[in-house]
């Protein structure tokens, strides 16, 4: 078919003389929602850790941070008008009375919590959660797999077994179970436990990459030159299959945010007086009919940073994906329909 | 292939003995399970302490303790498991039989729907890949995806429960609403169907006129307040299904498979009274008896005008017979649902937001399936909602990798039709990694329920796990996980032989 010729063509012309690292790059680019996702995903990482502040240092040694929201998320106000939210995003001549942000954009609980705050310092420690489960779950994915790919035979045999031997617990049922057995000793604690148990299906995946990666001629000649195996796997075979790696640790990422609030809701995860996202929602789900903000507000949260990483890991999956083909110009799809209109 | 599934079993048991291992450990350093007693004012706490220590053995140390609950576990050979007490006394195995009915009714249901819905969607949005209605329709599948399943369930039990009951309670519908939903459903049949622009336009205008005309007749005619689908109605629909099911399953062209399911249709018209008749005398197994009977009778029509070529012709007529009872027993279902909601245990407000059942309720087997479907209703929809995102995006994924292969391109050049290139040649093929998938979903979904379960207070295992562990009650978590691993790892041997049956390229090495 001479139009596959010619689309191949034009992807070779696009990605001459380009590093591997620039290809995914542009490749990437082209993926609107994905670029639209960055840059929200960054406003909402930007507006949490900067508004209300950050506690740094360890719990005898307490570092504080201030943000330039003035009030703080555990501290009750009088409550303003039942709390209802201050925030009106409505110029002056939809609504009559102008843009504004007010004492309490996201409105107060019954005791006159802030909510901006509260929602604020819930979405740090989600986004904290995720990062560090993204984080612990692929160093530890990436280690097993590599080495149970690379090796075979019986550290293979033994390593996979385990890995089936923790996929075999639903995650959700693991994260109550260490949420009750470790939610007290802090967010940061919870979220390595959760990153320990969550890494199994990288491992598994990285495993095949490296399983078939580890029969090509480039692995040979590495041996030739006299690569150790630590070299081997970390310089040669490993950026090969850096895309399978940071597509799934993207979707990893998405999942953790969904179980950390999830086990929050159910009591296992961040524990009072600490605020995560789902923390917030269970408390106030009660509070739907007479202060359906308090309930909005963090689940609208939740949603767009899920949404913003599962579009983030769609973009680079597409980006990796070297089979991926470009979506045709609006001529080449007439084109095609006119060939196959002309066969019927 | 023997050799392979004994290997398979055994690693498999050895990794249970494993996997449950870890969970005891952690379950049991998680907290002290005599928190309540040692807090409580009662004037016999020493009795009572001592004798929890005594029931559950608590004297002996969790990595030890293990075994005398695996003691009990293995008793499963010789007959008589035995999974423990609770703290309060109760046997495991009763709590666990109980609430494993309700939780299987549940995941299954969500289950089968989200596989049958998200397929469908899947497949037609890979048909019209970069269409606006795929755009959308991927949006949508991610928005799914992101949504928090707690979070989803307050709104479902706000707007799909209390909302909607209200609607029934008085059904109005607004003109502008009424617009807006036409507009809706024209815009998504536009998309569905596809082609040029006059017929874009035309299937718009069709999709969303019928819409408003359905939807007005059904509020003049108070259909909401008590529901049917009568006899005539009942006939349309079946004509349209048999229709239907021949294009898809067979294409027009085949007049044996269409007249095989118009024969059936009728045989369904026939039946459709004495059926009434005889239905209140119908109970839980004579209607599985009936269902399975329905399908071999379709299956007997198409066998039998089927001519030479007797299998897909079998087929067509056995989906409609299936379709045809349906239609039958839904609109028996209906005629139940006025005394439901009339009923003082309802009165009017028929959406459930918790529960199982209606407690003490109790009426004919229609009254019972139609208060089974009030509740299992909200949940399934949260379930649903993920699991539907998932498989439309696999489904997807799947036929486009299909499409893309030479043996697509052959089918085309040899001038089948498109209908018989995607459900024959790309469809089939399609699924196949389709079904490994959900092998593993059905025990994962099982252990995703346990959220959903407890938001719908629904009598379950995920329930009895969420509130056993929060009072650190081994037994019956251990229970729970002995359930949901020993499903996921036969899901997983399940997948590898459905796999290497489907599939003739995978060899299993004995």
């Amino acid at each position: 078919m001479s139009e596959t010729k010619g689309e191949n063509a034009i992807e070779m012309k696009e990605v001459e003389g380009l590093s591997q690292g620039k290809i995914v790059f542009k490749r990437f680019r082209r993926h609107k929602a994905a670029m639209a996702s960055i840059v929200i995903l960054t406003g909402i990482i930007l507006l949490a850790f900067t508004s209300v502040g950050l506690d740094v240092g360890t719990q005898e040694n307490k570092i504080r941070v201030e943000g330039w929201w003035p009030t703080g998320y555990t501290g009750s106000n009088d409550v303003i008008e039942r709390g209802v939210p201050t925030l009106d995003i409505f110029p002056e001549f939809i609504d009559g009375t102008g843009v504004q942000i007010g004492p309490h954009p996201f409105g107060q609980d019954e005791i006159g919590r802030d909510n901006f705050a509260r929602v604020m310092r819930g979405a740090q420690q989600s986004l904290m959660v995720m990062f560090v489960v993204g984080l612990v779950a692929t160093t530890v994915g990436v280690v097993v797999g590599s080495i149970a790919g690379y090796y075979r035979r019986w550290v293979d045999q033994v390593l996979m077994r385990f890995t089936d031997l923790i996929i075999t617990i639903p995650i959700v049922v693991i994260g109550a179970v260490i949420g009750r057995a470790v939610g007290n000793l802090g967010t940061f604690v919870l979220a390595v436990f959760l990153g320990l148990f969550a890494w199994t299906g990288l491992a598994r995946l990285v495993r095949g990459e490296f399983l078939s990666l580890r029969e090509r001629e480039f692995v040979d000649a590495a041996r030739m030159a006299g690569a150790s195996n630590s070299r081997i796997i970390f310089k040669h075979i490993f950026p090969n299959a850096i895309g399978v790696v940071i597509v799934n640790t993207t979707l990893l990422m998405s999942a953790a945010i969904l179980l950390e609030t999830g086990l929050s809701f159910i009591g296992f995860g961040v524990q009072a007086p600490d605020v995560s996202l789902g923390y917030l929602i269970s408390e106030n789900q009660n509070a739907f009919t007479t202060r359906p903000w308090l309930f909005w507000y963090p689940g609208v949260f939740i949603v767009a940073v899920a949404l913003c990483v599962n579009f983030i890991g769609d973009g680079l999956r597409d980006a990796f994906d070297p089979r991926q083909k470009r979506k045709m110009t609006k001529q080449e799809a007439k084109d095609l329909r006119a060939v196959r209109g002309a066969k019927k | 292939m023997g050799m392979f599934l004994l290997r398979r079993f055994f690693s498999s048991v050895v990794i249970l003995f494993g996997a449950t291992y870890i969970m005891y450990i952690l379950t049991a350093y998680s907290g002290d399970p005599l928190e309540d007693l040692t807090q409580s004012t009662a004037r016999n706490k020493e009795e009572l302490i001592a004798r929890r220590i005594e029931i559950l053995d608590l004297n002996v140390p969790p990595y030890l303790r293990y075994f005398l609950w695996l003691g009990g576990v293995l008793k499963l050979f010789i007959g008589q498991i035995d999974l423990g007490q609770n703290i309060n006394g109760q046997q495991v195995t009763e709590l666990l039989a109980a609430a494993a009915v309700s939780t299987l009714t549940l995941v299954t249901t969500a289950s089968i729907i989200s596989i049958f819905l998200g397929v469908m969607v899947g497949i037609v949005t890979a048909l019209r890949q970069y269409s606006r209605f795929d755009y959308t329709v991927t949006f949508t599948a991610f928005l799914f995806f992101s949504l928090p399943v707690f979070w989803v369930a307050v709104l479902l039990k706000q707007y799909g429960a209390i909302g909607f009951n209200d609607f029934l309670a008085d059904p109005q519908i607004p003109p502008l609403w009424l617009a807006l939903i036409s507009l809706v459903s024209g815009f998504v049949w536009m998309g569905i169907v596809g082609g040029d622009r006059p017929k874009k336009i035309k299937v718009f205008l069709a999709a969303a006129a019928v819409t408003a005309i359905t939807l007005i007749t059904l509020l003049v005619t108070n259909w909401f307040e008590s529901p049917g689908i009568g006899m005539f109605t009942g006939l349309l629909l079946g004509v349209g299904a048999a229709f239907g099911i021949t294009t898809i399953s067979t294409g027009l062209s085949n007049v044996r498979a269409r007249n095989a399911s118009l024969v059936v249709v009728g045989i369904g018209m026939v039946v459709w009274i004495p059926f009434n008749m005889i239905s209140s005398m119908v109970s839980g197994i004579l209607f599985f008896v009936l269902a399975v009977v329905t399908v071999l009778v379709g299956i007997a029509v198409g066998w039998f005008m089927g001519g030479e070529d007797k299998a897909p012709v079998a087929r067509t007529s056995a989906i409609t017979a299936f379709v045809m009872g349906a239609i039958i027993a839904i609109d028996r279902f209906m005629q139940a649902w006025k005394p439901y909601t009339d009923s003082s245990y309802i009165s009017g407000r028929p959406i459930a937001t918790i529960g199982s059942e209606t407690p003490n309720l109790v009426g004919s087997f229609w009254v019972e399936g139609i208060d089974a479907f009030t509740h299992l209703l909200l949940p399934t929809v949260a379930l649903l909602l993920i699991g539907f995102a998932g498989y439309t995006r696999y489904a997807r994924a799947s036929l486009l990798e299909v499409l893309n292969q030479d043996y697509i391109r052959t089918a085309r050049a040899k001038g089948l039709t498109e209908r018989t290139v995607v459900m024959r040649h790309a469809f089939r093929n399609a699924l196949i990694p389709l079904t490994t998938l959900v092998a593993f979903d059905f025990a994962a979904v099982i252990g995703g329920a346990v959220i959903t379960e407890r938001v719908f207070a629904w009598s379950g295992m995920g329930n009895l796990f969420i509130s056993s562990l929060a009072r650190v009650d081994l037994n019956p978590v251990m229970g729970f996980f002995l359930i949901t691993g020993t499903l996921a790892i036969f899901f997983n041997i399940v997948a590898d032989l459905v796999y290497t049956l489907l599939d003739p390229r995978i060899r299993v090495n004995a």
